[in-house]
């Protein structure tokens, strides 16, 4: 359904004004300090708008590192449960480049397969998505070895890509999309020939994910290349909070003496506590078991499963991990061992 | 209160619109049994009838009892789904949530979230004979389905239960034992292991693969169930091998680190399978699929 | 680097050690990673330079490493300080490894045996590097309200991911305080004052351990200034007790040592 127009980089003030008076929050990558993060902006000047990748993810637009799921009063030896509501206001997510459009198609797998949690599935249904294509890649990036690229239009309902100083080409893809135009269609001019490919940033397939999920079952039982690949790292959980894909959460309950909250956040699969029984067994009780964990789930278990790839290529992993576990790097070694 | 899709507790039906999938129901603690040092049965009534009306289960379910303030834990449904009214579970206190839950009295009022998981296939052992294996605190995961059967008997063969435990105190279901030895229908052996007899104790001294051993009970036309600590099911399945039991015969439940129990969170995830929605009941042959990490 | 090379390689053919804990070069051109080199040839690997910034020295204590056996660890004056404290602290037997300290102009100083690395680091400048300092006394320069308001926006940006503990050489308990949940000490979610909790808290057992490697704030993905919580609190325990850790390996915990002189009127 795609349909293409351009825009005006000095329109963006009068579209952020315009998608703002529709009732519209805006998330955009923010500069903080030396980091580049997801942040509520009003004017196009506070974005920023030529990078190349944010520390955190946008994940946090429609699974935030924390959330009440339930609050109660006590009352005697009884209580009063009053269910959070899930957030409904009208969100646009502009400037994520295409990995993080992508992410949130695995998101979706996780939350609403066989069950529909309504705080992930209402922020969603609310959320619209102005994507950002790359001109600019580094060595981290390997969004091409997970099924995407830097022009990729998946997840996106509209896709932006700047093809020169003044101007972007404008990539209408969703009804979502539509309705962006339709709040201020004198921004939206018709395109002519431009393409988006010539500007594009190059990235060179590292591996091939397929292949990789063949090779992965086979790789389970040999302890020494995961030992071998994890020796150096720490076991925070670094890397699965950036991550656009992962999702795994812990509940937990606060209160104090009148009642309390009983809410979800963000937890990692590297933690040691992650599958610790209360009598101390422990299935995942050394760091190469957590890796090995981390790598076939997001690579092998996830998409035999849920029919998605746990992961967009983004590389936020491996900047920001301390000690330079590089996703890619291991993925790639994996994929070429021999059987 | 919003009118929700689905129910406050209940577990989610495929189709369901989204819903705020982590809110219990309240459930009023109708009596509470010490059944061993550190071990509580609780029995539980809804405190909204509406709710008992349409509640149902099936034996193999377990929920996410809570205690408002403390957290949330992971048991099994213990009593049968033929009886009505309330439902049971049991639990050994060992952190934060089951130390709270130990300390709550009778009219005190907890949260159920329930009932997730898949089920013993019960229809299927129709006409079968049947061997329940348990040991210590994996007894509560199969009274549910013990007595779910025993509630249905004229449906199953032959009906015997092996049960152990480290000494005579820390047997679960003193009083259920005393009436499943009584019965004539059903054969049951109770056993503690070496050095935990006491001097008047009855029952056999042994552990129980060694018990299940000298038993020999055939595998012809029987489905064997067990369930109990990883070291006792490590050295029963040899003895069931050798006794000819093949692996689609012998079903066991899975303790795993859970906690939204609706294949969310992925703590619970084994390989591909989420133990709270393809588990926690597994056969034999299903396991030996799954990655060695539960 | 060569010298370091040399030095490393000469380890593993003698036996003498089983592993030389290094860096080689990472991803790009300004970070590294760690090493563990366990042949002669790997130590044509290393690198050394200002990329090389996590403490090496937090490997001793990790069982995947302890198997590969007698470790050799690459680092610097906080490197050694490290061994010391963990020395203090118990965690590691005499001579157990070998340290190639690399100092700033380049000289490499292997040492072993607690008593040689004590003679060492005696020599050493003491003090806290000058781009810290400098912060240091600008936000004390700061009123309260200013300083707070700092503070709470850094901790706002905490994810709680744990890289500043997983990446501190101190930080090994078996059960982190924060893993305590009876009670829950430290919230669990990224609450900002939960977050400036589990700072403070983790900064306050760290007082008078903190060897000032500065792999905590290295480590933040979100950037936060968290050594400088450290630095300051090492400035206190020097200023008010006296100790400075990691220089020896008597045991001086300024906040659970009683001294019959101390100065404080209450405690007498």
């Amino acid at each position: 359904m795609s349909e293409t127009r351009i825009l005006q980089k000095k329109s963006l003030g009068e579209l952020f004004a315009k998608l703002t008076a529709a009732g519209q929050r805006l998330l955009a990558p923010v500069k903080e300090g030396e980091l580049l993060n997801f942040a509520e902006v009003k004017t196009p000047e506070q974005v920023a708008l030529d990078y190349i990748q944010t520390r955190s993810s946008a994940k946090l637009a429609t699974f935030p590192p924390y959330e009440p799921l339930l609050r109660y009063k006590f009352n005697g030896k009884d209580v009063e449960q009053q269910p959070a509501e899930p957030d409904k206001r009208p969100t646009v997510l502009f400037g994520a480049h295409p990995c993080d459009a992508a992410s949130f198609a695995t998101l979706k797998a996780v939350f609403t397969w066989d069950s529909q949690d309504a705080q992930f599935e209402t922020r969603l249904a609310n959320l619209t998505i102005i994507g950002l294509a790359c001109k600019k890649a580094d060595a981290y990036c390997f969004c091409t070895s997970v099924g995407g690229g830097p022009g990729d239009t998946r997840g996106s309902d509209m896709l932006l890509t700047p093809i020169d100083a003044e101007r972007f080409l404008v990539e209408v893809l969703t009804p979502k999309g539509q309705a962006v135009v339709a709040a201020a269609p004198q921004l939206f001019t018709p395109a002519g020939n431009e393409t988006k490919d010539k500007v594009l940033a190059k990235v060179a397939p590292r591996f091939s994910a397929d292949k990789l999920k063949e090779k992965l079952p086979a790789a389970f039982g040999n302890n020494a290349v995961w030992v071998e690949q994890s020796l150096r790292c720490l076991g925070c959980g670094a890397c699965a909070f950036v991550c656009p894909t992962c999702s795994c959460f812990d509940i937990q309950d606060e209160r104090n003496r009148e009642g309390g909250t009983r809410l979800r956040c963000w937890d990692s699969c590297g933690f040691s506590l992650f599958t610790l029984h209360a009598s101390g067994h422990n299935p995942r009780h050394v760091q190469s078991e957590r890796w090995r964990q981390r790598v076939m789930h997001k690579f092998s278990y996830q998409p035999e499963r849920l029919g998605v790839l746990g992961c967009v290529g983004c590389g936020r992993c491996s900047r920001t991990c301390p000690v330079d576990m590089n996703l890619a790097e291991h993925a790639q070694a994996l994929a070429e061992m021999k059987a | 209160m919003t009118k929700m899709a689905t129910p406050p507790g209940a577990a989610p039906a495929p189709g369901d619109k989204p819903a705020n999938l982590y809110v219990p129901y309240r459930m009023r603690i109708a009596k509470v049994t010490d059944e061993a040092p550190g071990v509580k049965t609780f029995r539980l009534e809804f405190v909204d009838p509406a709710e008992a009306e349409k509640f149902t289960f099936k034996a193999g379910q377990f929920g996410e009892y809570s205690v408002f303030g403390e957290g949330e834990s992971t048991f099994c449904i213990a009593s049968p789904p033929t009886r009505k009214g309330y439902i049971e579970c049991t639990f050994r206190q060992a952190g934060r949530v089951t130390s709270a839950l130990a300390d709550r009295d009778e009219g005190d009022v907890i949260g159920f979230r329930g009932p997730y998981g898949n089920v013993f296939p019960i229809e299927q052992w129709h006409g079968k004979k049947l061997l329940f294996i348990a040991g210590g605190i994996a007894l509560p995961p199969m009274r549910c389905v013990i007595w779910n059967c025993l509630d249905l008997r004229d449906k199953y063969g032959d009906v015997s239960i092996i049960y152990g435990a480290r000494t005579v105190a820390d047997l679960v279901y003193k009083h259920e034992l005393a009436d499943w030895g009584a019965r004539k229908d059903v054969n049951l052996s109770v056993t503690v292991d070496p050095g935990g007899q006491t001097p008047d104790w009855k029952g056999k001294v042994g552990f129980v693969p060694t018990i299940l051993e000298q038993l020999a009970p055939s595998a012809d036309n029987t489905i064997a169930i067990v369930c109990g600590p990883p070291i006792m099911i490590k050295l029963t399945m040899p003895v069931l091998a050798k006794l000819n039991f093949k692996p689609e015969q012998i079903y066991t439940t899975l303790e795993n680190r859970m906690k939204c129990g609706v294949g969310k969170c992925g703590r619970c995830n084994v390989g591909k399978v989420y133990v709270c929605k393809d588990g926690p009941v597994f056969t034999m042959a299903q396991l030996s699929q799954l990655p060695p990490e539960y | 680097m060569e010298a370091l090379q040399k030095k490393a390689k000469a380890l593993l053919e003698s036996g003498a050690v089983k592993v030389v804990i290094g860096f080689a070069a990472g991803t790009d051109a300004q970070t590294a990673r760690p090493l563990f080199a366990k042949t002669p040839e790997q130590t044509a690997k290393l690198v050394w330079d200002e990329s090389c910034k996590q403490n090496l020295a937090t490997y001793l204590l990790k069982p995947e490493v302890k198997a590969l056996g007698k470790a050799a660890v690459v680092g610097r004056v906080t490197t050694a300080r490290t061994v010391m404290q963990y020395a203090a602290e118990n965690q590691i037997a005499d001579d157990a490894a070998v340290l190639l300290i690399v100092s700033d102009d380049g000289q490499i100083t292997e040492l072993a045996k607690f008593a040689d690395i004590e003679v060492y680091l005696a020599k050493v400048p003491r003090g806290l590097p000058a781009e810290a300092q400098k912060e240091i006394e600008r936000l004390q320069a700061m009123p309260l309200e200013q300083r707070w308001a700092f503070w709470s926006a850094e901790m706002s940006r905490c994810i709680k991911c744990y890289a500043c503990r997983a990446a501190c050489p101190m930080c090994y308990c078996a059960r982190c305080i924060t893993d305590v949940n009876q009670p829950q000490w430290i919230p669990v979610a990224t609450d900002p004052l939960g977050n400036l909790e589990w700072n403070i808290v983790r900064a306050m057992h760290l007082a008078g351990r903190c060897v000032d490697c500065g792999s905590c704030s290295d480590a933040c993905p979100q950037g936060i200034r968290l050594d400088l919580l450290n630095r300051v609190l090492a400035q206190e325990v020097l200023t008010s007790f006296g100790g400075e850790p990691g220089y020896s390996t008597r045991k001086e915990y300024a906040l659970s040592t009683f001294k019959p002189d101390d100065k404080e009127e209450f405690i007498r």
